[in-house]
């Protein structure tokens, strides 16, 4: 492996108005050579790698590359530099061919996509990549998008790549793919930077890691040389106890009966399909699966927000011992029984909590409708605001924050605290995580473990396979819309559910070729 | 009989024109993410634009044809009016790629204002000339602009239908091809459709999304005026009278619906509406006599249509048939 620095930085400082998102950092990668940042949320690794793409200017500190200072002034000159960023959320454009993506914005030389095209095309052969150069972006899956984004950083000539958090919408075997691309680029020489927080991929994949804290730099480390203790320790500035305490489920009675739902979306695709099964009560049941797999539709129906074709949702009602058929129900009657839907969508704020109105006016959306007079209560959902901000560690000035100017970490502890907070019979929490730090996230697992102690039937759909092993008692996989399978999560593997997650797409695949 | 359906397609074909440059115009700025609902006011602007600088013209040759130069009759009044359309587009893309105003409001200021400001020159140079009517007269030029094709009239109901126009028809229908070649075939059109679908992809890529919007907006702007400048000085013949545009720029943003937002759909379309708009002079003469009362429903068709489009286009969703993802968003780089 040639030791040669392909980009160093020098005491880079990066502030947004008083806050200090990257305080004298210092990196190098070499050549050949993939180097992981990890950092916990907000610790700046973003902002770090958004100032070597151009988008940000630094404040401070000097970047070299092949050894010579440069200025970065805009995207522009990153590509210059053969510098390509693969962003968290991807920069395509839909209605576009993965070719035209790819050749968006280049000036140079006539305007030929049949030229480009075979380009693309020879790309793909070099680097094992599976991509129609003229299949359209809208028709791709995720894993797709995220081919067509890496084929545009190689076709403008990237010599350093950088990939933030590239693994998060990908199912283990997309992953591993992925990963053997990347050791063959930089077996190509490439340098190659790519921000995470999953630990066993920092060390499966990388030579070096860098770690951040709260915007500082703490130190890089030859990945041969660290562990995951270690390197918990680097990221948290403490020890962290990172097992989930997993009980075994006590008097687990089913509490929440789904029979063979279907339901169709606006263009009438039908986006679940014969869905049944039962979550028992004292249990925390996962849902995995690729996202946008009908996950968010199936909450949604049990929460009276999705409009079923067919199929019956009942729900044993622990007060009367009845059975009660949901389906029959609104959203408003369903909550009032104890069923509570927290979903953190993409977004965050898209659902859930309003973003210009502060928290005690977010508590206050659940508990309006109580107290006799004409005015509102305030003081019971203040209270419960400044519970939830001290019990979670909501970073807040006050509790008359507009939720909007929280960190998108501390949205979600509010949007959860406040659905746990109702004592609820069934609790439904969509990615309760996603993008929290490990702090964060291990006080969300607990609280759910808790509500599970005490008897509520929690429905978890996560992202992180690993998390999903560790913290549910049995684990549903859906795919397509349908159930592909449910396993004991104390025995699974996480190969046995990536198959099962991709089990009905390679089933459409092999349509396609069919058809082909 | 058949003269008369002659006539008909004939004289239907300079009413469609206008809402074909409103439409173009219209797409062209819709394409870089901006509804630009100030498009009527646009048009009127273009339209009294070019009417200031033929009269302004006329009053220096003393109102007389032969001191006219038909070359400088002809541009003095088509360049007052693209500066006229251009100024207008300027203000709302100021408004709206600068300040980041709202679009949908801005655009309908921008309509109220250009319609007031039409009518005020419109009220003033009537003044100027001692007119008993708040009309303005310009026959003169309007003789050079309404030439048609010198070969029209040797080849039989073809060179009728087809080309007995004058030069702002066939102008208009070549604009709409060049812009479609523009959009589909070249890197500005691809990096321009990018911005009105993606600005922050186009931005990553490196393309500049202000000056996008900006010209899309001002080319746009100057394209619709024509179509004011059409109206007048073709199909009113040269007399400008105040109001007499008529809802002919909403009809143009509804026709950018109606053509899903292709240039080339929006010839058919344009000429479409054309004919349908002029179904109401026709019906007597194809016998059937109109009154007050059926006459307002005829006039209603091109809605009809709209709506009728509108609908089917929704039924089928098509993402190519669908607007500019990021149509009526205001961008702002450093916004997460």
């Amino acid at each position: 492996m040639a030791q040669k620095a392909a980009i160093e930085l020098k005491n880079i400082t990066k502030a947004f108005g008083s806050v200090v998102a990257n305080k004298d950092v210092c990196l190098t990668v070499n050549k050949g050579e993939i180097l992981s940042i990890l950092g916990e949320n907000g610790s700046g690794k973003t902002t770090l790698m958004n100032m070597i793409a151009g988008i940000y200017f630094p404040d401070e500190g000097q970047i070299f590359i092949d050894g010579e200072e440069v200025v970065i002034a805009s995207p522009k000159d990153a590509f210059d530099y053969k510098i390509g960023m693969i962003h968290q959320h991807f920069k395509l454009v839909d209605i576009f061919t993965a070719t035209e993506n790819i050749v968006l914005g280049l000036e140079d030389g006539k305007f030929d996509l049949k030229n480009a095209e075979k380009q693309v095309h020879d790309i793909c052969e070099k680097y094992g990549f599976e991509v129609d150069p003229k299949k359209k972006i809208y028709t791709m899956s995720v894993s797709e998008k995220q081919t067509v984004e890496i084929i545009k950083v190689l076709y403008r000539g990237a010599d350093i790549l950088i990939l933030d958090e590239p693994t998060a919408v990908l199912t283990p075997q997309e992953t591993q793919r992925l990963f053997d691309v990347l050791r063959r680029m930089r077996d190509d020489g490439k340098a190659i930077i790519i921000i995470t927080h999953k630990l066993h991929e920092v060390l499966s994949l990388s030579d070096k890691v860098a770690v951040l804290r709260k915007g500082e730099y703490v130190g890089t480390v030859n990945t041969a040389e660290t562990n995951e203790a270690q390197l918990t320790e680097m990221m948290v500035g403490k020890k962290v106890e990172l097992n989930i305490h997993r009980s075994e489920p006590k008097d687990a009675v089913p509490r929440l009966e789904v029979h063979h739902i279907d339901c169709s979306n606006r263009e009438g695709v039908k986006v679940l399909d014969d869905v049944s099964f039962i979550a028992n009560a004292g249990e925390i049941l996962g849902v995995a699966g690729i996202a946008g797999s009908g996950q968010r539709e199936l909450l949604e129906a049990i929460a009276g927000l999705q409009r079923l074709d067919s199929g019956a949702v009942l729900y044993n009602n622990p007060k009367t011992g009845n059975m009660e058929n949901l389906t029959t129900k609104t959203p408003l009657q369903i909550r009032e029984l104890g069923v509570r839907l927290s979903f953190v969508p993409e977004d965050r704020l898209g659902m859930g909590l309003v973003g210009n109105m502060d928290i005690v006016d977010n508590m206050m959306l659940r508990s309006y409708r109580r107290g006799k007079s004409v005015f509102l209560e305030r003081k019971g959902p203040k209270d419960l605001a400044e519970h939830i901000i001290e019990e979670l560690e909501v970073v807040t000035p006050s509790a008359s924050t507009p939720v909007r100017r929280l960190s998108g970490g501390n949205v979600q502890k509010v949007l959860v605290g406040r659905e746990i907070a109702a004592s609820p019979t069934v609790l439904m929490a969509a990615y309760p995580v996603r993008g929290l730090d490990i702090n964060s996230s291990y006080t969300i697992y607990n609280l759910l473990n808790e509500q599970k102690e005490r008897g509520v039937a929690v429905i978890f759909v996560g992202e992180d396979l690993d998390v999903l092993l560790e913290l549910c008692d049995r684990i549903m996989v859906i795919g397509s819309g349908r159930i592909t399978g449910v396993v004991d999560a104390r025995t699974a593997t996480k190969e046995q559910i990536g198959l099962l997650m991709t089990k009905t797409e390679a089933l459409t695949w092999e349509g396609g070729e069919d058809r082909a | 009989m058949i003269g008369t359906i002659i006539r008909y397609l004939s004289s239907s074909i300079p009413l469609g024109v206008p809402l074909l440059y409103g439409s173009t115009g219209e797409i062209v700025t819709e394409k870089s993410g901006h509804l630009n609902l100030g498009i009527p006011g646009i048009m009127y602007v273009g339209s009294i634009s070019g009417v200031i600088g033929a009269f302004l013209y006329e009053q220096a040759c003393g109102n007389r044809l032969a001191n006219m130069n038909p070359a400088l009759a002809i541009l003095i009044p088509l360049l007052s009016c693209i500066i006229g359309s251009v100024l207008m587009g300027l203000i709302y893309s100021f408004l709206t790629v600068t300040l980041r105003v709202n679009q949908n409001v801005t655009g309908l200021a921008l309509t109220t204002f250009g319609v007031g400001l039409g009518n005020f020159f419109g009220g003033s140079l009537a003044k100027l000339v001692d007119s008993e009517l708040p009309n303005i007269i310009l026959t003169n030029t309007s003789s050079f602009y309404d030439v048609s094709l010198p070969f029209a009239a040797k080849l039989g109901w073809f060179g009728e239908i087809f080309l007995s126009h004058d030069f702002l028809t066939y102008l208009a229908i070549a604009v709409a091809i060049l812009t479609s070649l523009v959009l589909n075939r070249t890197r500005m059109g691809l990096n321009l459709r990018a911005v009105g679908e993606n600005p922050a992809t186009a931005d990553a890529a490196g393309i500049n999304v202000t000056r996008y919007k900006y010209l899309a907006t001002c080319i746009g702007s100057a394209i619709a005026g024509l179509g004011g400048l059409q109206y007048v000085m073709v199909y009113a013949d040269g007399v400008w009278s105040n109001n007499a545009f008529g809802d002919r720029g909403w009809m143009a943003i509804a026709l950018v619906i109606f053509a899903l937002w292709k240039p080339t759909m929006a010839i058919i379309g344009s000429f479409l509406f054309g004919m349908l708009c002029n179904l109401n002079n026709y019906m007597p003469q194809f016998g059937v006599p109109l009154g007050t009362d059926t006459q307002e429903l005829f006039n209603m068709l091109p809605y009809v249509v709209t709506i009728l489009v509108l609908i089917i286009t929704s039924m089928r969703k098509k993402r190519e048939h669908q607007p500019p993802q990021s149509l009526g968003l205001p961008y702002f780089r450093e916004e997460r």
